[in-house]
Parts: structure tokens; sequence; C-alpha cells
């Protein structure tokens, strides 16, 4: 299994002693599309700005695609492309010249950067804005901005911390169309987000932490399968009475046709209509009451 | 490190001049203000000092104040700026090196330093005939004087958390010590208290060698003039460099 990243018992404690990072293991296998959850506080942002060198580690060894942060601390800088959750550029710079200029802080000539920059806003949708200032884009271009502007230098792993946070539904979902291309073209992504369906959805490997610890590492597939409970919604044709009752399963009747139904371990959806049909109730329409994900990550940080 | 360099002057010399008429115009009508008040007003019952007229005199002054105050004013506001907006990060997660990012702020504070002088310059050409003795000592007193006042606005800016902290250096410190640096008159008037005091001041040292670059009047010698300034430039950016590398007030410690 060759690594894009690894971390070795990682640790961050702030000047503040607060301790955001307590010896924390992260393993991302090159290519990998990889969601690293948790809530508010959890650590993520502080294990981001480590790894892409924004803030020091207390403790601990960060490799990049097997070179030791610390030792080949340029050559790790320029496999990283960094999306991160603020607004950090020069709201009063033209988007072009931003772009540019963070080519230029690598060493990459004006000449090239160019090119590389008019490929980025086109496909960020930005190219006609690209001589406005920064600061005159609604929070979703600046968001695509920073994504344009954290692949300028042809990053082999990219890093996005919440990339989607106050982008429109279209937006975000030609978004997640250009991370599943660039995925497919072998950068490797890590993805922070709130929004679950987005990790649900996308990656293929997760990370959940908790309180500065790494609770959950696993595939994706794996972790849903750890939902044993679904719970469904069911809109019925016909009105419902008080003496339905499913096999495995918990019901409780929302309204006169709607049912809410908390799947029994074992019992499929296809069991919980059959079983409805046969005391001759029949379903219109079907919906999750909550996200899987959700629910999961809900339990294992609760 | 060249391109990355390259990219910060450039960067920071279309910082100032995208915003020239809060850069290069206010100096431009000080400056006018000082040769009509000090100089056209009150120059003519001063006389002469140093043996020259008054308002040749404070001519070297005024050009090497506001070289002064902008080589300083660029680097603590960008810097600052850059801490503000958060986009020193941009220069965090790259692979240019603390001394290439310290000496392109500097080099830009020197380049707002100049060409703001040179417009200065050109505006006292209205009133005065410029004289200049020689070319070289004007030229390495105004880039050591520019060197030092921009490494010294850049430390300014590492430790400032809010606007207040970047002006209350240029108002409360450099001000006084350039007025008291003979800007407007010779030590050598002074009683010796106050001449033993002001030898304490680096402006001091600057402002005599600007003054011989221009007139070829000097109260102190020309080696000990640039001597000065020098030590101060090898300290200051062996300290904003320590800065930059344990990541003062930019990396969350």
């Amino acid at each position: 299994m060759t690594l894009a990243l690894s971390t070795e018992n990682l640790t961050k404690t702030y000047s503040n002693n607060l301790k955001a990072l307590k010896g924390v293991n992260l393993r991302v296998e090159k290519g990998d599309f990889f969601a690293l959850l948790g809530s508010n506080g959890a650590g993520k942002t502080t294990a981001i700005g480590i790894i892409s060198g924004l803030l020091k580690s207390t403790s601990g060894e960060v490799k990049i695609n097997g070179l030791d942060q610390n030792k080949h601390i340029n050559e790790v800088k320029k496999m990283i492309g960094l999306m991160p959750q603020e607004f950090n550029f020069n709201p009063h710079e033209p988007n072009m010249e931003i772009l540019i200029n963070q080519a230029g802080y690598f060493g990459i000539s004006r000449v090239e950067a160019k090119i590389q920059a008019e490929v980025l806003l086109k496909k960020m949708e930005l190219w006609d804005r690209r001589f406005d200032v920064a600061q005159s884009l609604s929070g979703g271009m600046k968001r695509r901005l920073m994504l344009a502007r954290a692949l300028i230098h042809k990053p082999s792993i990219l890093i996005l911390d919440e990339p989607t946070a106050g982008v429109d539904v279209e937006i975000r979902k030609s978004m997640w169309d250009y991370l599943t291309q660039l995925n497919n073209e072998g950068i490797t992504i890590i993805l922070t987000t709130h929004y679950l369906e987005e990790a649900e959805s996308l990656c293929r490997n997760i990370a959940i932490l908790n309180d500065g610890v790494l609770v959950e590492q696993t595939n994706m597939k794996k972790l849903l399968l750890k939902a044993k409970r679904q719970v469904i919604i069911l809109d019925t044709v016909e009105k419902l009475t008080n003496n339905i009752s499913i096999a495995n399963c918990d019901c409780e009747i929302l309204d006169d046709t709607t049912l809410q139904v908390a799947q029994g371990e074992n019992t499929s959806i296809s069991d919980v209509v059959l079983s409805l049909s046969a005391q001759n109730i029949n379903v219109s329409h079907l919906r999750s009451s909550q996200n899987r994900l959700e629910a999961l990550f809900l339990s294992i940080t609760s | 490190m060249w391109i990355a360099y390259k990219t910060i002057v450039t960067k920071e010399i279309l910082r100032f001049v995208r915003i020239w008429i809060q850069t290069i115009i206010p100096p431009i009508i000080t400056t006018s203000l000082y040769l009509l008040i000090f100089g056209g007003l009150m120059g003519s019952r001063i006389g002469q000092m140093q043996g020259v007229n008054y308002l040749d005199f404070i001519v070297p002054g005024i050009i090497l104040m506001t070289v002064i105050m902008q080589s300083y004013a660029n680097t603590v506001s960008s810097f600052f700026m850059t801490k503000y907006n958060n986009s020193f990060e941009e220069l965090l997660v790259s692979t240019t090196p603390n001394w290439v990012i310290l000496l392109g702020f500097v080099s830009g504070g020197v380049c707002r330093g100049l060409t703001i002088g040179l417009a200065v310059t050109f505006t006292i050409s209205f009133f005065v005939k410029i004289q200049i003795n020689s070319f070289i000592v004007i030229a390495i007193t105004f880039l050591i004087t520019s060197v030092m006042f921009a490494l010294a606005g850049f430390i300014n800016a590492v430790f400032a958390k809010t606007f207040d902290d970047i002006s209350i250096v240029p108002n409360f410190v450099l001000l006084p010590l350039t007025y008291l640096g003979g800007m407007f008159y010779s030590i050598d008037i002074l009683p010796n208290f106050w001449r033993n005091i002001s030898i304490f001041n680096p402006i001091y040292y600057m402002m005599d060698a600007f003054r011989m670059g221009f007139l070829g009047i000097g109260s102190v010698e020309l080696w000990k003039a640039f001597l000065v300034p020098c030590i101060m430039i090898v300290m200051l950016a062996l300290i904003a460099n320590k800065l930059l590398s344990r990541g003062v007030s930019i990396k969350t410690e």
C-alpha cells in the first residue's frame, strides 16, 4: 500500500494548554478520496494546518508520499495544495493576480502561471471575472477561486477544508463533479466537511476525529454497514390504522398517510413494502429520515 | 527563489501604485507645505545654517524624512494587512524561504521610499535649485536609510495586533526622532547636553550624511554616519528573520 499521507502520534498542544490533537495516526492511500470528519473543535483544522505547514506540531511525525515533512519541507510543500476553510486572500487583488502570485511563490514563472491560471479560472467559471478584485466575488465564487489557487502549482495531494460551505446546490454539484474528475486523474483528495452526504457520496475512506483522538478510520462502505438500523419514512396511498405492524421493525404513525419505520437487522426495504402490501397498504413515496453516515457519526462522536 | 522574490516585490509595488492617492499625493502636499512655511515664510528670517541658505539646508532633511516614513509605512501596513486578511498563509504554504519573504517586503519598502523620494525631490525642484555634491553619498544614504526603516516597519507589523499598533511607532517615535535628528537645524547649535543626547539618535547620522551628499556640509565623519545605520540594519534583519522563522504572530503557537 503506497501512502500519500501518514502521521505518527501527531500531537498539538496550543499555548493556552488546549490539547487539539492527542496522538493521531492517519493513513491516506495514494489516489484516495478521503474524508476527515469531526464535530467543531475536534481537531480537523489543526491536523490540516500541521500537514500543510501552517502550524507546528507539538510532537509526532508527518510523512507526505513517504517524505518526512521536517526533512524535505520544500518537496512536501510542492506536493500539497490547500484550500482552507476561511477566505485567506487579499480581497483587493484581482483574481488572476492571486493565482499568478501564488504560482510565483512556488517558483513558477509568470508565463507558465498565466497558462495554468487561465485553465483553472475557466474550469471554475471565473474567467470573465479575472480582472475583478476578489472582494467583488460571491461566497461561492470565492471558494472556487481558492480551489483554483490550491491547484495552481499542480499538487498531487489536495486538502479541502469545508470546500462547499456556503455554496449553492448547483455549484456544489459542479464542484463535486470537478473534484471527482481530479481524483480520477490521480490526485489524492483529503476532505473535511460538515455535509455528511458530501463525504458519503465522494469519499472511499473515512477517519473521524473526536476531541483530538482518531476514533474511526476505515473504508466508507464498511463503516456504513455498521449502520444496522436505518429509519425510513413512507408515504402511503391508503389511510393508516393503529394496528400496523412489520416484523423486526419499529413502526410509528406520523400522520394519516405517513409512517416511520426503523428497519430491524436483516430486514430489507422490500420486506417492509411487501409486509405493508399484505396489510392492503400501498407505498407511494419512500425516503430516508436520516443520512446513515450522519447517524453513525453522531453515535461515534457522542 | 528569484521568481518568488520578484513576485513579492512586484506585488508590493502594484499595491502602493494602486492606491497612489493615499501613498504618493499626501507626501507631495506635505513637502510643499514644509517648504512654504519653514523655508519660504520663516526661512528668510532665520538666514543661514552651517553657512547655507536655510531653505537649501532643510531640503535634504525633508527628502530623507519622506524616505524614512514611506519605507516604514509600506512594510508595516503591507505586512500587517497580510496578517489581517490571513493572506500571509499563501506564503506559508509555499516553498518561499523566510529570508526571501523578508527581502521581498523590505525591497517593496525601498521601492516606495525611492518612488516617493523622487516625487518629493521633483516637487522641491519647483521651489529650490537642488544642489548635488555627491550622488554616490546620496544613493548610499538613501539605501541604508530605506532598508533600515523598512526592516523596522516589518518588525512593528509582526507584533502589531490592531491598526492602532501600526501608527503608534511612526507618530510617537519616528517623527520625533526625525525632527530631533537635525532635520530643521544643525545639532552644532544645540547646548552640549542635547548635542550629546542627539548622538544616540540614528537618524542624526543619516541626516548628516544625506546633507553631505546634497550640500557638502556635515558634522559627522562619513564612515561613522554609514556605520551606525549599517550595524542597525544587521541587527534588525537578524531579529526580523528570527521572528519569521519562529512564526511569531503568524503561526498559532
